[in-house]
This record gives structure tokens, C-alpha cells and sequence, in this order.
């Protein structure tokens, strides 16, 4: 499977990850080699192979509905950039 | 050109845990903004998720309530997506292994047929903070005290062919997520949450048109609104030559119209994979089964039994038994009065309409089931006729006094006593001789007259029976 750099880009930009144009070509180049080792392992029969939704074969451990946490705010929000009336302040954002 | 609409809902409804679905954070409504929020909430490098068991009980509770396959093995994903009331950067949901899959809710439609609604699944998955963009000079206020949460979000078919239909569709889950008391189903907090996915098609295609998703609808009257007018508005795009993009709407309930939000981004954007912090969550037989116990009564089977035990009629049985909370109060009062046709009528009709009046639930009723059973056993042993008893209702209404109490300060007792009626009669005769007259004559009509006249000597405390029987009697001598 071959993959642009435009997919790459496009790619990036949902990752928030600053790739420039040089770097793209490179990073292109690598995630190619990879797709092909990738397309290498999808002549492999796994018919008979259930999907592997965790490398452990274990299963989830779950916890009893109790509150075991305090308020932290103060102690939290000392290291925050920004904050006002209890809330964490950030760039504007609307959609 | 004969239009149908075909309609799709996502609704998501906030479980009634203590703590959140991979946190020990409280998730109390109304606690002050990041008060909740501890250091796995806020995303802190090194935390790790510990999955919530009652949040997983709640989740197969409402699974086996609807019918569903209840998934043996369910596996969490991370959605990915970047905004600020999302520390982590994407949301732990469940993608191809949901722990509900396909299901079925009926519905009551308007006619008083019933339908039957297929739901895809329900998954498991956490909230999101808050964003608040007013008054912080140009900034943005998060607030993640909401922010993982545990939801359960439920996927219908589209299968809903009119606004009337959803509705439906969202009262009955409602009362089904209240009678489990998995969530408490306010949607005027945010515990539950309607997105609808609606298009349109001429009448007899078989494709399905271009939807749209309607958001940000948080009530059931806001749910008929925004559909019928988001189904309007495609009609009309497309009977003017244009085509329905595929986008995120909101509604918005003060001018009653929907907007664009954004196109939708698709489906792949979100970047899905299997959650590395989380094992998939085997549930076995035994599991299943003890949760199966745990099950109350639910809807439809509380219905029929009104109908057979209490030989209620479907609808009215419907009615009662469409709110749990309802239906205990309705078998406490026959339980008392021992009348069950009564007692319908008085909770459903009288109560309910004070209840509407006054903005309250059943729960916190101003008459209690106790006071109002012995309010009916009083017209069911015929000491108060029942005009007389919504006198002695109005009165409990501003009183913490039992029936009897106020039948007897204020000397509401009926009058049987046939002797005294027998005077009233001989009265309400002798005072009004042209009536009788005319009475007599064939002008049956007048009698009428005689019962009002009578029952305003008695001030209305006659038993009526009584007095019908002794004024025919005495007219015809």
C-alpha cells in the first residue's frame, strides 16, 4: 500500500504534529516501509485467528463504584498557565 | 411530491454511578467546576484507567432489558480528536465490540398500535468537560468535572418514520432507563442527550436520502420541533433543485430553526484503535445471570398485569405503568381503597394534573399515596359522593389532613340517612309546583331540575342514588 505525502500531511494535521514539507517527504518514505512489512504480513492465513484486541491475554480487571478521590483543585490548578473562578483557562475555541 | 421522513437516534444517557467510568472522581451534579477533576481526569502523564463495575452492571442491566446479544467480550477504543475540555486527546468508547448489540424497543404510537424499534447497539463510553466561552477576556473556561463521566450511548435503527415516532421512541427508553435506575434520565442536566439523524426520501424509495445530524436537542418537546423542521427544511432544498449535505446541525430552540455546525468529518478522521490501556472486558454466563436477577419489572409486563390483576383497561394500564414511580404509587393506593379503576383515574387524571400544575414528579406528590387511598375508600364506601370528593381533594391540596379529617371539620358527609332525603324531596316538591306540573304532564326533561334543587338544599351531600330513586317515586304519585 502506497501512501502520499498529501495523506501524510492530512495525517498530521489531525495528529497536531508540525511536519514540514522536507520532513514529510522523509516520513512518507519511512511509514511506506512500514505499510510494506504491513502488506508483507497480510498474505499471512489468519482465518482461523480471532483479532487481537490486547498483546496480554488477559482480561480487564474491574474496580467497585466508590469515590476514592478528594478535591485537588488548589493543588492542581498551582501548576496550571491559567485560571479563574476555579476553571482552567485555554486560547479561545469555538467551533 | 409525497415525502417520508426516516429518522435515526443517538441518544446518550449518563449512568448512575458513585464515580466515574475509569476514575474514583465523584460525579455529583452541580459540584463546583474542577472540584471533580483528579489528576487521571485532567490526563497527568503515568495514570492509568480502572474500569468501573457498576458502570458495566448498568450497561448488560439495559442490554437484557431490551433484548439485546450482550457482547461475551467487549473491547474499548480511543477516538481521537483534539479539544480542550478533552485532556487525553481522545475518548475511550467501544467501537466493534460493543457490550450491547442489537436489540428492540416497542413503542405506543398515537393510534394505539404498537411498533417495534430496532436498536444497533448501546456501547460504553466517557464524557467530555465543559467549555465555557463567555466572560474570561477573550479565553476559553474548562470545567472537567463532567469530564469521564460514564455514558451509555444507544444507537437506534433508522427506523423512525415521523417526529411522533421518535418521541415515542425517547419516552419509552426513558422510562425504561428510569425503571432499571441506571440513570435518572433528566434531560434538562444533560443526563440525557438526543442527537437525531434525519433524512428524507419520496414516498416508496427504498435508498435511504442524505442525513444530516441534529444536535444539542434537550428535551422531548425540542426532539418533535427540531425534526419536523429539519425534515421541512430538506424538502425544500430539494424540491428547489439543490442536494442535502451531509453535516452536523444544531438546534436551535429559541428561533426554532437548525443551523450548520460542521461537515461531518468522516468516519476514519477520528483514527480509531483498540485502547492499549484497557483489557477487553469478558463477562460470562454467571455474570449475566445475576444481573438478569437484578431486574425489576419492567413496562409491558407491568402493563399486562394491571390489565389482568386489575382488570385495567390497556391504555389506562399503559399510562400507570409507564413510569415506575407512578405504578407504586398507583398499587399503594389500591392497596388502601381496593379500587383499582378508582384509583386509576384519581393518579392519572386528578394527581397528575396537579402534578403538571405544579412542576412536580410523582416522587414528591403533595398527596401522599396514603392520604389519596383513603380519600377513594371513602367514595367506594359510599360516604362521600365523588363531586364531593374533589372538594375533599382541593382541601388535602392546602392540608396535611387525612380525607376522613376533613369530611368530618367540614360536615362533607353524604347523607343516606333515607329519611332525610325523603324530606329534601318532600320540599324541593312543595316549592316548586308548576315543575311538577309540568313533570307530570310528560315533560320528563324537568327532572333534571328536582336533582339540582336538591342537591343544593343538601349542599351537594345527598347520596344521589338515593334521592333519584325517592324523587321518582314521589313525582309519580
Amino acid at each position: 500500500m502506497a501512501l502520499e505525502q498529501s495523506d501524510v500531511e492530512k495525517i498530521a494535521q489531525l495528529a497536531r504534529l508540525d511536519v514540514d514539507a522536507n520532513e514529510a517527504q522523509e516520513v512518507t518514505k519511512r511509514i511506506s516501509s512500514i505499510l510494506e512489512l504491513i502488506d508483507q504480513m497480510q498474505d499471512v492465513n489468519t482465518k482461523n485467528v480471532a483479532p487481537l484486541a490486547h498483546p496480554f491475554d488477559a482480561i480487564q480487571r474491574l474496580r467497585p463504584d466508590e469515590v476514592t478521590e478528594t478535591d485537588q483543585r488548589e493543588y492542581l490548578q498551582a501548576i496550571a498557565p491559567a485560571t479563574q473562578d476555579g476553571l482552567y483557562l485555554v486560547p479561545k475555541v469555538i467551533e | 411530491m409525497v415525502w417520508e421522513t426516516v429518522i435515526g437516534l443517538e441518544v446518550h444517557v449518563q449512568l448512575a454511578t458513585k464515580s466515574k467510568l475509569f476514575s474514583g472522581s465523584s460525579i455529583t451534579f452541580g459540584a463546583a467546576p474542577n472540584t471533580q477533576a483528579n489528576i487521571f481526569d485532567l490526563a497527568m502523564p503515568g495514570t492509568l484507567p480502572v474500569m468501573n463495575e457498576a458502570a458495566l452492571r448498568m450497561a448488560v442491566k439495559f442490554g437484557l432489558a431490551i433484548d439485546a446479544e450482550i457482547g461475551r467480550k467487549s473491547v474499548f477504543d480511543r477516538k481521537n480528536y483534539f479539544y480542550p475540555d478533552l485532556p487525553k486527546g481522545y475518548q475511550v468508547s467501544q467501537l466493534d465490540f460493543p457490550t450491547v448489540g442489537k436489540g428492540e424497543l416497542e413503542i405506543a404510537l398515537e393510534d394505539g398500535s404498537t411498533k417495534v424499534v430496532g436498536i444497533t447497539r448501546a456501547h460504553i463510553e466517557e464524557d467530555a468537560g465543559k467549555s465555557l466561552h463567555e466572560d474570561f477576556q477573550g479565553l476559553t473556561g474548562i470545567d472537567l468535572n463532567r469530564a469521564g463521566t460514564p455514558l451509555l450511548e444507544i444507537v437506534s435503527e433508522p427506523e423512525l418514520a415521523n417526529a411522533k415516532e421518535a418521541v415515542a421512541y425517547l419516552k419509552k427508553l426513558h422510562s425504561i432507563i428510569r425503571y432499571l435506575g441506571i440513570s435518572d434520565g433528566n434531560m434538562a442536566q444533560g443526563s440525557m442527550r438526543c442527537d437525531a439523524n434525519v433524512s428524507v426520501r419520496k414516498k416508496g424509495d427504498t435508498e435511504l436520502g442524505t442525513r444530516t445530524e441534529i444536535k444539542n436537542i434537550n428535551s422531548f418537546r425540542f426532539v418533535e420541533k427540531a425534526i419536523l423542521h429539519e425534515a421541512e427544511r430538506q424538502i425544500d432544498i430539494i424540491e428547489d433543485g439543490g442536494r442535502i449535505v451531509q453535516e452536523t446541525r444544531l438546534y436551535d430552540a429559541d428561533k426554532n430553526e437548525t443551523r450548520s455546525m460542521r461537515s461531518k468529518e468522516v468516519a476514519n478522521d477520528y483514527r480509531y484503535f483498540p485502547e492499549p490501556d484497557l483489557l477487553p472486558i469478558v463477562i460470562d454466563e454467571a455474570y449475566i445471570e445475576a444481573v438478569r436477577a437484578e431486574l425489576p419489572e419492567l413496562p409491558n409486563a407491568k402493563r399486562e398485569r394491571f390489565v389482568s390483576q386489575y382488570e385495567l383497561s390497556e391504555y389506562d394500564a399503559g399510562v400507570i405503568a409507564s413510569s415506575r414511580q407512578m405504578a407504586d404509587f398507583f398499587e399503594e393506593v389500591v392497596a388502601i381503597c381496593k379500587d383499582a379503576k378508582l384509583s386509576s383515574n384519581w393518579v392519572s387524571v386528578d394527581l397528575q394534573a396537579v402534578l403538571n400544575k405544579q412542576d412536580l414528579e410523582i416522587e414528591n406528590s403533595p398527596i401522599s399515596a396514603e392520604r389519596l387511598g383513603g380519600l377513594i375508600a371513602r367514595i367506594k364506601d359510599k360516604t362521600i359522593s365523588s363531586k364531593i370528593a374533589k372538594t375533599v381533594f382541593e382541601a388535602m391540596l392546602e392540608s396535611e389532613q387525612s380525607a376522613d379529617e376533613i369530611i368530618a371539620s367540614q360536615g362533607l358527609k353524604q347523607v343516606t340517612d333515607s329519611g332525610a332525603i325523603e324530606k329534601l324531596v318532600d320540599e324541593v316538591i312543595a316549592n316548586n309546583p308548576e315543575q311538577v306540573e309540568q313533570y307530570r304532564s310528560g315533560k320528563e326533561k324537568v327532572f333534571a331540575f328536582f336533582i339540582g334543587q336538591a342537591m343544593k338544599a343538601s349542599r351537594g351531600k345527598a347520596n344521589p342514588e338515593q334521592l333519584n330513586t325517592l324523587l321518582k317515586q314521589k313525582l309519580k304519585a
